[in-house]
């Protein structure tokens, strides 16, 4: 079984996110580019299902301009087999990228496809769910656990009330949680080994979807602030506070 | 023009309260129509409840034995086809309405705004990215029906009491899929307030230090009525269960109290408290970022402070 996975590159989580003055984006040159966190975690349950057998063939997929082969490579030195790289320059949106992996799968006929939950830039959550759609099979999204036997996968997902468990047919598409898996380190070894792991480059316009793209963002702004407020000495002081304000 | 359809989430013959947040973003657009869809296999309770919200036009009820669980391949087939007619279809941004409203989308061949924080005009839209260190302005294409989640923690829950809308039920003929089973579903059982609607939140972090150590966390909420959440770091190493998380990965929050009790206030975790009334932070650390944000903060040992604190209380 091949489990294709969705590999996006996007600011690092760790850096502070600055809007441009004039609102027309946000502050992105020079700044640190990593792989989706959330990425990371279905990647690394796609490696965990093939050394355990389940599957014999890991495949990172990135959506993006030229330069993303460097961040495809560190997806490869994490152990995928190979890499394909749909380039364009353009920003894609969860429904293009949908369509983009269907496209793909079709080509590559996998048994699971895993991704993040979401993207830790536009935070939008869909793309794993509209490919399931368009694909018309299962989707099992927040997954923090999955198990994969006879056909089906076992997973338990991680919602508003609780654990969920489902089971579903495959091939299926997996969205991942944070708690499903701790993404290994790359070695330095399996980055030499990753330079001659092949990586697959197709033109976003050979691919026949249209890109029309229905939303359009016109603004960005900082979030409203929150002031400062105010330390208090003790728990007597905060009490009294709390209850001036007529919360306690 | 706009008639608006939303999702109702139910869960054990309730309504969940996102489904009333999502009829204020609905009467944002302030539309012709509200219709509030209740899919399930007895929607006879929730539909009663959702009729009674304000400005609900019509609740439209399909029940068939597929739709006893939320499972989103079942639900979005059906969705598609009520969708017929409508210019908007909203669903909250819970995990049952992440999960579902995409696939709607995909269905209809368009795209989704995720998250909606504000309605600017029937079409334009704001919503956070970036984890809320960024609030966009988003257009969508009025050539198409709107796919929406609303981020509860934006939205008041519609007023609930005086609306007496007609329950229609509605056929349906969509072919379901079978090839997703629901198994079963395992709840913390709580007894306390739900944490997505509570007006008092006290949340433990990682300073707590253990799950035995929570204890301290749920007494003290207890004695004041108050939902109990928790950290990223406090779910990751055990100390309590994931539906307590609290932050972009987890909850999104706006109770009118928010106490962060050992909590440092990593930018994840403050982007699920924002919106949040009043905020209090208690931590040892007084450099910790929690108290740029906090309304007041205290710093000090939280196993001195809280039992301080439940003697004032009296």
């Amino acid at each position: 079984m091949k489990i294709l996975v969705g590999y996006k590159r996007v600011v690092d989580y760790n850096v502070r996110i600055q809007v441009k003055p004039d609102g027309s984006g946000v502050v992105t040159d020079g700044v640190k580019l990593s792989a989706n966190p959330f990425d990371d975690i279905a990647l690394e349950e796609a490696l965990r299902l093939r050394e355990k057998g389940v599957a014999s063939e890991v495949i990172v997929v990135g959506i993006g301009p030229a330069d993303l082969t460097a961040h495809l490579r560190n997806g490869l030195a994490m152990g995928a087999n190979r890499a394909i790289h749909v380039v364009t320059g353009d920003a894609v949106q969860p429904l293009t990228a949908a369509r983009v992996f269907l496209k793909l799968i079709e080509k590559e006929q996998p048994g699971l496809v895993l991704m993040g939950k979401q993207a830790i830039d536009d935070d939008a959550n869909q793309t794993g769910q509209m490919l399931a759609a368009l694909w018309d099979r299962p989707q099992a999204t927040f997954a923090g656990k999955v198990a994969i036997s006879d056909g089906k996968a076992t997973v338990t997902r991680e919602v508003d009330a609780g654990l969920e468990v489902i089971e579903t047919e495959l091939p299926a598409v997996i969205t991942v949680d944070l708690r499903l898996n701790e993404p290994r380190f790359i070695k330095l070894p399996d980055i030499m080994k990753a330079k001659s792991k092949p990586i697959d480059t197709i033109e976003f316009g050979s691919l026949g979807i249209e890109a029309h793209e229905q939303l359009k963002t016109t603004y960005y702004a900082a979030p409203p602030k929150r002031s400062k407020g105010v330390m208090v000495k003790d728990a007597a002081e905060l009490v009294a506070a709390l209850k001036q304000k007529g919360l306690l | 023009m706009s008639k608006i359809l939303v999702i109702a989430e139910h869960l054990g013959g309730r309504l969940n309260t996102s489904t009333a947040r999502a009829v204020s973003a609905a009467l944002a657009v302030k539309p012709d129509a509200i219709d509030v869809l209740v899919l399930s296999d007895a929607p006879d309770t929730v539909a009663a409840e959702a009729a009674k919200i304000d400005g609900v036009s019509r609740v439209l009820t399909v029940a068939k034995a597929e739709n006893a669980h939320p499972l989103a391949a079942v639900l979005a087939p059906q969705i598609a086809r009520a969708a017929a007619g409508y210019s908007h279809v909203f669903a909250p941004s819970t995990t049952f309405g992440k999960d579902l409203a995409p696939r709607v989308a995909a269905l209809l061949g368009v795209a989704q705004v995720s998250d909606v924080m504000s309605v600017e005009a029937s079409h334009t839209f704001k919503r956070p990215i970036y984890a809320g260190n960024a609030i966009v302005t988003v257009e969508a294409d009025a050539a198409h029906t709107v796919v929406a989640t609303i981020r509860t923690a934006s939205w008041p829950a519609a007023a609930s009491g005086a609306g007496s809308a007609p329950v229609e039920a509605l056929g349906i003929d969509a072919a379901l899929p079978t090839h997703t089973r629901f198994v079963e579903l395992k709840q913390g059982g709580s007894e306390r307030p739900d944490l997505q609607s509570a007006s008092k939140v006290v949340s433990g972090g990682r300073g707590v230090g253990s799950k035995e150590n929570f204890d301290i966390v749920y007494k003290f909420a207890d004695k004041i009525g108050a939902a109990v959440g928790a950290s990223r770091a406090a779910v990751d190493a055990g100390y309590c269960p994931n539906e307590m998380q609290v932050g972009q990965t987890g909850k999104i929050i706006a109770p009118e109290l928010y106490m962060a009790i050992g909590i440092s206030g990593a930018i994840q975790h403050l982007t699920g408290i924002k919106d949040a009334g009043t905020i209090v932070a208690i931590n040892k650390d007084g450099e910790a970022p929690i108290f740029e944000v906090a309304d007041f903060g205290l710093v000090g040992d939280l196993f001195k402070i809280i039992p301080e604190l439940e003697a004032a209380l009296g």
